[in-house]
């Protein structure tokens, strides 16, 4: 059997802790007939050997040991989903505070939100803080379902109530698709199945909502970028250069020029997984040849107009992970597309107010606060405002004794800070 | 730029997309890392691999060598592929074998039935000092187990081997960084995306070469624990349990002793894609003995250091 060719809808779950991420996920996951019996079986089995009741949706994404004894979850978790429409990856992500690097991972890759809120408690500081991240992060449409319907009786008005509040923060972060459901993860209301409960309310479920959300990966990225990863060597003594292409489409006989070096060349060849082709699309592995003797190597990129900006300084939005605070004049090592070169924080002009969104003047950042800052490194750049092109706009930073990864960044600002 | 040249021969699908996903993370770790190696168990998973790796450098060789984790316990059919396929790729081969841990007294030999699938990581490991290795790539799939549907595609290890779910680095966008300090090493998960469905679709697209066990065969079995086990050296016949010969296909590779048989009739590839898309069991469910020992079996190995 063939199967048709689906399109792919990449989402993470966010919002504050035990507002109920993981059970809806989980509901989704039995309501549509996602896990195999035996998953199934282990999940009614740890259930019931933790005395959680009959069935712990959550426990289908909670996997952890931890996470089943603690009843939260500790990392993301990533599970594949296919309906009859469309293929969905799905990140159900923490809530709790500690783990908002977690978050962030799982939302960095993700086109859609959705967002969990209890009914009960609107938006928690976390769950301002979640929607916070994931709009910095390019996430522009969101799916919101305002759960534990079931506690409040399906008060209508419990519902609005949550909803203008949050209305008014998605507008702010300027999200441009905001779909708000009443539903009740633990009983299944409104996921799959609209619910006899709700009788004031005609929107979708949230399947319904997922199935036909329109959004998509960037299509705002207008230039073309191949950060070059490896440098092949090809019989008779040619080069091709290999990387990941994204933005644009790259095309045989396009003029492109190789950065930083800023060399104008001819695209003369194009390799794929699948052989030679004369056209590649956004997230295809390539090699490319080039008309030009030249010395290119990783960490260089070859572009199309409008060319990406040269830069060994630039401001940027950051998210900081580290234990310690950020602080002005600190060294780090960053990794923007295939190049890694060392850092130095030369300003911090402010820190993110998450309850207003108002920029504070600040010189440090705490972990999990999000700031401005303006960089400066040892080595050329070649970066794109992150709202134009996600992939040459982001960076992370890493501590140059462990290694960790200790903050994620997005060159410029976004509109809203 | 005139729009009406544009090629329309090559559309990109699901599989294009993961494969590239899965090209650009084999690069990226060669380049970020000193000593990657390539685990492979001969399963269908290590052989998709392999087979990636090797696109993501053609024309060139292999940049690292393959490294097989020997438990002695092998299906035969298992073994002559890894030869085959690795000789195909023209890769280095290093067999590290659990029976010289159990010589060297690291390990408690359980005897000639006994499972030594949780042994494996002692080898393992050992192996990945005693080469001086920084990066091992596995073809570990989230989709396989809740446990590694946690861990990072690249999965930071410990100088103890140890993988601490706790403390995952962040992996932001397809920012990966791969750099460790000496003695720690990663373990890189290029199929982390992929589903069993996807690898069967990719493999048939590829018209990849598999070890033969995987497609419907007659064979001698005995049901165990709920599991068809193939009769055979690491297989006794205990008594009350009695021979049949079935048609059957396994669905993972793993130790002869602790991997079950599905029944089936498929024989090709498009037969077993139609069998897979409608499956009612996962694969380790179906067919792992190794992962029955509790509810956080995968979990409790992969701290250890376990693939
Ligand atoms: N009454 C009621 N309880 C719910 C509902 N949804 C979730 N819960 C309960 O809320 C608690 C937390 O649920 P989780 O799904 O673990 O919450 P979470 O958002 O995933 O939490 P973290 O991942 O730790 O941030 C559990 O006890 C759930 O059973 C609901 O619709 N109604
Ligand atoms: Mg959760």
């Amino acid at each position: 059997m063939k199967l048709a060719h689906k399109d792919l809808l990449r989402l993470a779950t966010v919002g504050s802790v035990d507002d109920g991420k993981s059970t809806l996920i989980g509901r989704l996951l039995v309501d549509t007939r996602q896990l195999f019996d035996d998953q199934l079986d282990a999940v009614v089995a740890a259930s019931e050997k933790r005395g959680v009741g009959d069935l712990d949706l959550s426990f289908v994404t909670d996997g952890l040991r931890a996470e089943r004894e603690q009843g939260i979850t500790i990392d993301v978790a990533y599970r594949y989903a296919a309906t009859p429409s469309r293929k969905f990856i799905i990140a159900d992500c923490p809530g709790h505070i500690q783990y908002t690097r977690n978050m962030a991972t799982g939302a960095s890759t993700a086109d859609l939100a959705l967002v969990v809120l209890n009914v009960a408690h609107g938006l928690k500081e976390q769950s301002r803080r979640h929607l916070c991240i994931a709009a910095l992060l390019g996430v522009r449409s969101i799916v919101v379902a305002v759960n534990k319907m079931d506690e409040v009786n399906w008060s209508e008005s419990a519902y609005q109530g949550v909803v203008d509040e949050l209305d008014t923060l998605a507008n702010e972060l300027g999200f441009e698709s905001v779909i708000s459901i009443p539903v009740s993860a633990l009983l299944g209301d409104n996921v799959v199945d609209p619910s006899p409960n709700t009788p004031w309310f005609d929107g979708p479920t949230v399947l319904h909502a997922l199935e036909n959300s329109q959004a998509g990966s960037w299509s705002g990225a207008e230039g073309a970028r191949l950060p070059i990863q490896w440098v092949l060597r090809q019989p008779g003594g040619g080069r091709t250069y290999a990387g990941m292409l994204n933005g644009a489409n790259l095309q045989v006989g396009d003029v492109v020029t190789l950065l930083p070096a800023n060399i104008a060349t001819t695209i003369t060849a194009i390799n794929s997984g699948s052989g030679p082709r004369e056209l590649a699309t956004t997230g295809l592995s390539i090699d490319v040849a080039l008309d030009a003797e030249t010395d290119a190597g990783r960490g260089d990129l070859i572009a199309t107009a409008p060319l990406p900006t040269v830069t060994k300084e630039f401001a940027a939005t950051i998210c900081w992970f580290g234990e310690a605070p950020l602080r002005v004049g600190q060294r780090l090592r960053l990794k923007h597309t295939s190049k890694v070169t060392p850092v130095r924080i030369s300003a911090l002009t402010g820190v993110v107010d998450i309850a207003t969104l108002a920029i504070d003047a600040n010189t440090m950042l705490q972990t999990n606060e999000i700031g401005l800052a303006t960089l400066q490194s040892a080595d050329a750049l070649v970066v794109d405002d992150y709202r134009d092109n996600r992939v040459s706009g982001s960076f992370v930073l890493i501590d140059e004794v462990t290694n960790a990864t200790v903050a994620a960044g997005m060159v410029g600002r976004a509109a809203f800070l | 730029m005139t729009t009406e040249t544009l090629p329309t021969a090559h559309t990109t699908d699901h599989l294009d997309l993961l494969e590239s996903h899965a090209i650009y993370i084999l690069r990226e770790v060669v380049a970020e890392c000193e000593r990657p190696v390539l685990l492979f168990s001969g399963g269908k998973d290590s052989a998709v691999l392999l087979h990636l790796a090797a696109k993501a450098f053609a024309p060139q060789q292999l940049p690292f060598p393959v490294m097989h984790i020997d438990t002695g316990q092998n299906f035969p059919e298992v073994l002559e592929y890894r030869d085959r396929a690795v000789q195909a790729t023209g890769a280095r081969l290093v067999v590290a074998k659990v029976q010289d841990s159990i010589d060297q007294g690291k390990v408690i030999d359980p005897g000639p039935m006994g499972s030594r699938n949780r042994l494996q990581t002692v080898t393992l490991l050992d192996a990945i000092t005693e080469h001086g290795f920084d990066a091992a790539f596995g073809g570990a799939r989230r989709d396989e187990d809740k446990a590694r549907a946690k861990e990072r595609i690249l999965s930071f290890r410990d100088a103890f081997g140890q993988w601490d779910p706790r403390q995952q680095r962040p992996e932001l966008w397809q920012l990966y960084q791969g750099k460790v300090n000496p003695g720690e090493h990663l373990r890189a998960f290029p199929l982390s995306d992929w589903t069993e469905l996807d690898i069967w679709q990719y493999i048939e697209r590829e018209q990849m070469d598999l070890p033969t066990i995987y497609f419907a065969h007659e064979r001698d079995v005995i049901l165990r624990d709920n599991m068809w086990l193939a009769v055979g050296p690491f297989v006794e016949v205990r008594p009350g349990e009695t021979i049949k010969r079935m048609l059957v296909r396994f669905r993972t590779v793993g130790d002869a002793n602790c991997t079950g048989a599905v029944i089936s009739e498929a024989k090709t590839l498009n037969q077993i894609i139609d069998e897979v898309s409608v499956a009612n069991v996962s694969e380790r469910g179906a067919t792992r003995a190794d992962d029955r020992f509790s509810e956080t079996a995968m979990e409790d190995r992969k701290r250890e250091g376990y693939f």
